[in-house]
This record gives structure tokens, sequence and C-alpha cells, in this order.
């Protein structure tokens, strides 16, 4: 594949690198656990699929064709990624800088797994540059980033944030989950490691899990195999093969939620029961600036915050008919959550106030229906839950 | 090779680079052509796949024919024999046949000016003189299903090669492992898959096996043109099954043994059939063409009631169509596998109502004598009790 062509030819042809002997228009999906060899110690390139599969390299060359980068590393869930990064270049004593609007699971994996092992870290406003470089120990190894943020959908200046980590002789891995290269290209920007969780728009089809590090760093990237291999994080076939057939519509599926995406923003915004609307698209999004200089679209996540208390959003949740109550994101199908009951339930709600994302915030994942059924699900369920009569009144009042 | 090596010994991945010991998933519609106007191996998966084709390769070896073919059931299979003939042709069947066949041959057939007559096969003067000029195929299986009749393969392939038909034997109770008809003379030998083959009862499927070009060249052709051969998945799970197919017939039929021995010597049953008894007629004829006797069995309960109480008292017994599988299953043919039955040929043929078919599984002999002691005395019971309801009718919706 010629890394020249346009992402959207990519994301067909890049898993194609690596044709079979059948000339099979689809590759093949090598079920098996181990591979035979020709003599003692001669293979074919494969042993054994705990640490490399045919399947799952035509994945990684299919991702890497989107990252710009050599075939990226697999792995069995975007948590699988993240904790074969963190245990590939962090060891005991040293210190990790991470986003303050994080993934919850990130943070557990810190707080749970890593700290006791003796790394430490910093979580940190990382919105303002300069804070990271105010966090910056001796011992720091790591700079880990997620832009946008979940759920609000804070911004990292990706490229400022790669000029100090640069400065510093630190490594830097950009979380590119909700935005995909398609929309966004932080090793561009001047980040070291590309993560996604594959789970989202990668697949977007809701049908499997995964994850992936991309880098240019060969170095590195045997470093992520080698600890894959010995944690025994790989990526597993079937899941790899349903992963590569999903790959090929991202950007068509990108340029569909972006428009949906937009237009419920806008809805919400306009609406009396909605304090407040999280999106990079919208001209009230406070760095949009810095959303249009990084990314090359708003993407497809929408968070906002009712003008009501926590009872009230989860009675909005409860009275959805269209959009699933599910965790996730990034699929086909419109997932409505509720950060502080779920996805951020484990940090309490001390934490989650000191990151802002109030009792009341929900976050929608929107997905491919059409607009106004999105739309029209939300009304009701606002209707249902009884903040759309409530604002009407305090409307009535104002008037 | 012997058998139980060849289930196992063969080039999983024929030609393929890195050599899985499991046959790769070919889940591709169509396949690329090096040239506009020159096709490799395989173009289009409904003509061939490379899955499919490991397995058909690895049927044909088993059943000792010459070429293989897999299809979508069991039903898929016979059907395509069936469509070698034409308006006119006839098919001269032995009377106690898979309810679906006789379905397939009387209902479907007789559209397409295709007549089929049944003759008890067993009975090898008068079945003769049932063929007619224009009979084409005779059609049997041995042992029958479900009345366990051994018929002389060797007899019959004489008899239709005497009188220019083909002999098609359905081997699906007795897998290649126990019995090759083509070796006896048979001219085609088919399957549902979905019984030993399988042995799990997560596939359904179909093969033909022929020994003649000419043939294979019909049927290879009928697959494609009618697009019925089974799908890359299933031909994997099917291969997969197929490793252990000595395994499980071994420890299945052991177990049959055992529980035949038992009903044959408990007065609550009234008759069994399985030619695995010494006394049973077509036990020595079974010795003469196949290695056991398999491990399906039937067995006549004291009345219909008795037998519908006894399958449903049964608890390790599952009650099911199908046979075959690793799970012990119970049935009453007479109103669910062979309720397919035209009454018209129903009432020629010798179906008792209150016949139980048994399929013994994998699981300890012991439990399974103990359960089917227990479902018998529960039987006992409440036939005693509803001697008094004379108007009792079987379910005739069962399946």
């Amino acid at each position: 594949m010629v890394s020249s062509h346009d992402i959207a030819t990519l994301a067909i042809h890049g898993g194609r690198t690596l044709d079979s002997h059948a000339s099979s228009l689809i590759f093949p999906l090598y079920q098996t656990g181990t591979f035979v060899h020709d003599a003692v110690g001669v293979d074919r390139g494969f042993s054994y699929s705990r640490v490399s599969n045919p399947t799952v390299n035509a994945l990684e060359s299919a991702i890497g064709a989107l990252e710009g980068t050599p075939p990226a590393v697999c792995f069995r869930t975007g948590l699988a990624a993240e904790s074969t990064l963190f245990f590939s270049v962090l060891k005991a004593g040293d210190h990790a800088i991470l986003s303050k609007v994080l993934y919850g699971g990130t943070i557990r994996l810190f707080r749970e797994i890593l700290e006791p092992f003796g790394v430490t870290a910093s979580f940190v406003d990382t919105s303002e540059a300069a804070n990271v470089e105010a966090a910056i120990r001796p011992e720091t190894r790591l700079v880990f980033v997620e832009s946008p943020g979940n759920p609000i959908l804070t911004l990292t200046d990706i490229a400022a944030v790669a000029e100090i980590t640069k400065r510093h002789w630190l490594l830097l891995a950009v979380d590119n989950t909700f935005l995909t290269p398609v929309l966004q290209r932080p090793l561009e920007l001047g980040a070291d490691i590309s993560v996604l969780s594959t789970t989202k728009y990668i697949d977007g089809h809701n049908a499997t899990v995964g994850g992936s590090l991309a880098t240019h760093n060969a170095e590195l990237a045997e470093r992520f195999r080698l600890i894959r291999k010995t944690l025994g994080s790989i990526q597993a076939p079937f899941e790899a093969w349903l992963t590569l057939q999903g790959i090929k519509t991202l950007p068509a599926r990108l340029r569909l939620h972006c428009e949906n995406a937009q237009r419920i923003a806008e809805w919400l915004e306009a609406h009396p029961a909605v304090a407040r609307v999280y999106y990079p698209g919208l001209a009230s999004f406070p760095q949009r600036e810095l959303a249009q200089r990084q990314q090359r679209a708003p993407g497809g996540m929408v968070s906002f915050e009712l003008d009501a208390p926590y009872e009230t959003a989860i009675a909005v949740l409860n009275s959805v008919q269209l959009c699933s109550r599910a965790e996730s994101l990034g699929g086909l199908e419109t997932l409505i959550t509720h950060p502080a009951s779920t996805t951020h339930a484990d940090l309490g709600i001390e934490t989650r106030a000191r990151l802002g994302i109030s009792e009341g915030l929900i976050r929608i994942s929107v997905g491919l229906e059409s607009p106004a059924d999105i739309i029209a699900d939300l009304a009701q369920a606002f209707a249902a839950a009884g903040c759309a009569a409530r604002a009407q009144g305090a409307a009535n009042e104002i008037r | 090779m012997k058998f139980a090596s060849q289930l196992v010994q063969y080039d999983a991945a024929p030609g393929d680079r890195y050599r899985p010991t499991a046959t790769p998933i070919y889940q591709t519609a169509t396949f690329e052509q090096e040239q506009a106007d020159r096709f490799g191996d395989f173009d289009y998966s409904r003509s061939g796949n490379p899955t499919r084709k490991v397995l058909e390769e690895l049927m044909a070896k088993l059943e000792g024919g010459q070429r293989g073919f897999a299809f979508a059931s069991g039903m898929a299979a016979i059907t395509a024999v069936t469509r070698t003939l034409r308006a006119g042709d006839e098919i001269l069947a032995d009377s106690d046949l898979y309810g679906g066949t006789c379905r397939l041959f009387t209902r479907v057939l007789e559209r397409s000016g295709i007549t089929a007559r049944y003759a008890d096969a067993g009975e090898l003067a008068s079945f003769a003189a049932k063929i007619t000029p224009p009979t084409r195929i005779i059609y049997a299986e041995s042992p029958t299903n479900p009345l366990l009749r051994v018929l002389d393969l060797r007899a019959l392939a004489e008899l239709a090669h005497a009188n220019n038909a083909l002999l098609v034997v359905d081997n699906s109770l007795m897998s290649p492992y126990l019995q090759r008809p083509l070796e006896l003379g048979a001219d085609i030998v088919l399957h549902s898959a979905t019984k030993f083959l399988c042995g799990h009862a997560d596939v359904t499927g179909g093969i033909v096996v022929v020994n003649d070009a000419k043939l294979a060249d019909d049927i290879a052709f009928l697959q494609n043109a009618e697009g019925n051969a089974l799908a890359p998945f299933d031909c994997f799970l099917l291969q997969r099954g197929l490793k252990t197919l000595k395994l499980r017939v071994d420890a299945q039929q052991r177990n049959a043994q055992a529980i035949a021995e038992f009903l044959a010597a408990d007065p609550r049953v009234d008759r069994v059939f399985y030619p695995g008894l010494a006394r049973q007629l077509g036990s020595q004829l079974l010795q003469g063409q196949a290695s056991g006797a398999g491990s399906v069995l039937s067995f006549t309960a004291r009345s219909v009631e008795a037998a519908k109480a006894i399958a449903e008292n049964a608890k390790m017994f599952q009650i099911c169509v199908s046979f075959g599988s690793i799970h012990s299953t119970i049935s009453l043919p007479g109103c669910m596998s062979h309720a397919s039955v035209p009454p018209e040929i129903a009432a020629t043929r010798e179906l008792p109502p209150e016949l139980v078919r048994i399929s013994v599984g994998i699981e300890d002999s012991d439990d399974l004598i103990a359960d089917l002691d227990q479902a018998l005395a529960s039987a006992s019971c409440e036939q005693a009790e509803k001697l008094e309801s004379p108007n009792f009718d079987v379910d005739r919706n069962f399946v």
C-alpha cells in the first residue's frame, strides 16, 4: 500500500499488504493456536498465536496504514493495550503524568495495579500544556494524554505537550480513541505513541473489543510485542478479522457520525432543559480554536448537562427508546451514558466534581440512525423525565 | 495410514505460506484474479473455497472415494444427488427411511416428474422385483433409522449395477469410521454431517462422496449451480469435530452397548432394536460390512403413553431430533423425526408409535442407565394412573 493514498483508500486496502496464497479478497481468519515448523527452529514467521498470528498481523498493517506508521501492535482490549504500554516503559520508581480528564479504566489501572507496583502518577490538567512541564520530576518517563478527554471532551494541545516531552526526553502517548487517525494525527503532532481502543470507531459495529499501539519507534514497537507476548495480551484472530472488516468503512462512518453529532449538539444547545453542551463543533466550545487547529472534524461524541439533578438525568436515560443505555461508544447504534453512575462511578463524587463531571452530565455516542429520529427520542425522554415541562415553566417565568 | 491417523494427519492448509495447524477460515465471498482473463484455484466462494476444499478432500479420503462435497445440510446433500436425475426417472428406496428424505422424494421430486417407490430392501427378491427400466437410483440407509435394520449393501450394489442404476447410501448413522459404503460397492455415499461427523451438534451440514470422475463433475457442477455449499466457518467447525470422530464413536458405542443390554433385560421394555446385540437379526450381516453397531438404538415401550412418559422423565437424555452428538438424546420418531413421512407411505412401513429412539452420548454409562431406569419406573407409574383416561393422545406438534 502506498502511504500517500488518501485515508479512505488506506482504510480499505491497508490490511491487504499481507496477501494470502489463495488470493482471497478478504484476508483469511487463521483460527489456529499454533503453526508447523519446517525444521527444528525453522518456522515461516509464525509459531504460536499468543506471539503473532497472520490475521492479527493483517489488522496491524491496516491500523498502521491509517496511523502512517509501520504495523501497529494489537491487543485483546483497549486496556490491554494501555497496560502493555505502561509495563513496557515504566518500572518501579518511575513516574507518569496523565490527563486529569481521563477514561475511568485508565485511572483504575494506575490506582489498582501500577501504583502498588511502585509506579507513581500525577493527574494534571493537560489542557494547559504548562501544567505538564510543572509536573515533571527527575523520575518521570511517560506523559499520557487523552484528547478529547472522556467525558467532557476537554482538549489537550498535543503539539504543545509534545514540544515539552521532547525537550525533557519523555515519551508522549496519546489516546486517540475518540477521533481515530482519520480525524486526528497525534504522531504527526509530535506524540511518540498513538493508543486506540479499537472497540470504538475502528471496529464501529459494537462487535468486538480490542486495542492498538502505533509508533514510528521500531525499538519501542518491538518492546510492546515482547511485553504482549509475556503478558499474553494479544488480540484474538476472530476479533481481529471482524475489526478488519469494520475498519474499511471507518472514514465513511466518521463523516456521518460527525454530521449527526453536529445536528444533535445544536438541537441540545437550543433546548431549554439543557444547561450546557460540550461539543467541539459548537461555537460555544471553549477550546474551539484548538479543535479546529488540531482535529480534522469535531467527532461523534456529545456531552451535555441537564439543568436538573442526578435523578432527572437517570430518568432521562431510563426513558429513551431508540438510544441504547450502554457503555462503550463509536458504533452504529446511538448509545447514551450517565458517566457519574457508570464509566466514572469508581472515582467518587468529589473526584468527579474536581474533573468537571457533574452528576447531571449525560454523554451520547451519536450513531448512524437518522438524526431526526435520535432527536425525537431525546425529546420524548426529556418530556417523560419531566425536565422539558419544568424548563418550559422556567422560560415562562422569565417572560 | 489407519483411520484414526487419517482423522488427524493431513495438511490442514495445503500451500499456505505460514503452515498453521488448523485450517484458516477463508470467510470471503470472492477472490482476486491475477489476470483479467485467468482465474486462480478459487474465484468465488459459492464455487470453491479453500477452507471447504480441505474438508471435502478429507471426507473423500475418509470414505475411500475420489471426491467429496460439503453442503449446507444433509438434505442439501441428498437434494444434490437427486438433481442428477431427470423427469421420468425413478428412485427405489428402502421403506425405513429418514422422514425428511421421504418428504423430499415424495413431496418435492414428484413435482419434477421423478417417482420414488419404497420397498423392504431387506427382502432382496421382492425388492428387486420393484426395479423398473427407469429406476436410476437405489437408495438406502444401513442400519436404518429408526429401526436399526441392517441391509446387505454389497448385494444392493450388485442389484443396482445389474440394473444400470446407482446405489446411494446414507451413512449418517455409522460414519466412515464404522462403515465405508463405497468400499462395499456403493456409488455415492452421503451424510448428514450434523450427526457424528460434527459430533457436537453445532453445525448443520451435509457431505457427498463419489467414486467416479464423471459423477464428481456432475455433483461439483450442481453444487455451484444451486449454491448449497457449506459455509467456511461451518467447514472449520466440522473439521475440528472430525478430529475426535474415532474417540467419540468408540466411547458412544461402548455406552450404547451397555444400555442396549440393560434395556434388553428389562421387563418394562418390549423390544430393543440394536444390531450390537448378538441375537438381533442383522447382527451377523453388520459384522460383515461394518466395524461396529454405532450408538443409536431404539426400543418399544408398553404403550404410546409410556413412550412419551419415558422421554419426558429422562433427565440426562435431552428430547431432540437429530442424533450422533456427544450429548445423549431421546426422541419418539413417530411424532418427531419421522412425522414428515407422508401418511400413505407411513401406512406401508413399520413404525410403531410406541417406539423410542435414543442416541447415546459420551456421558458415564452408569449415569445414563440409572437415568433410563428411573424414567422407565416413572413411566410405569404414570401409565398406571392414566389407564382411566383412554383418550390420552400423543402431542402431534412435538417438533
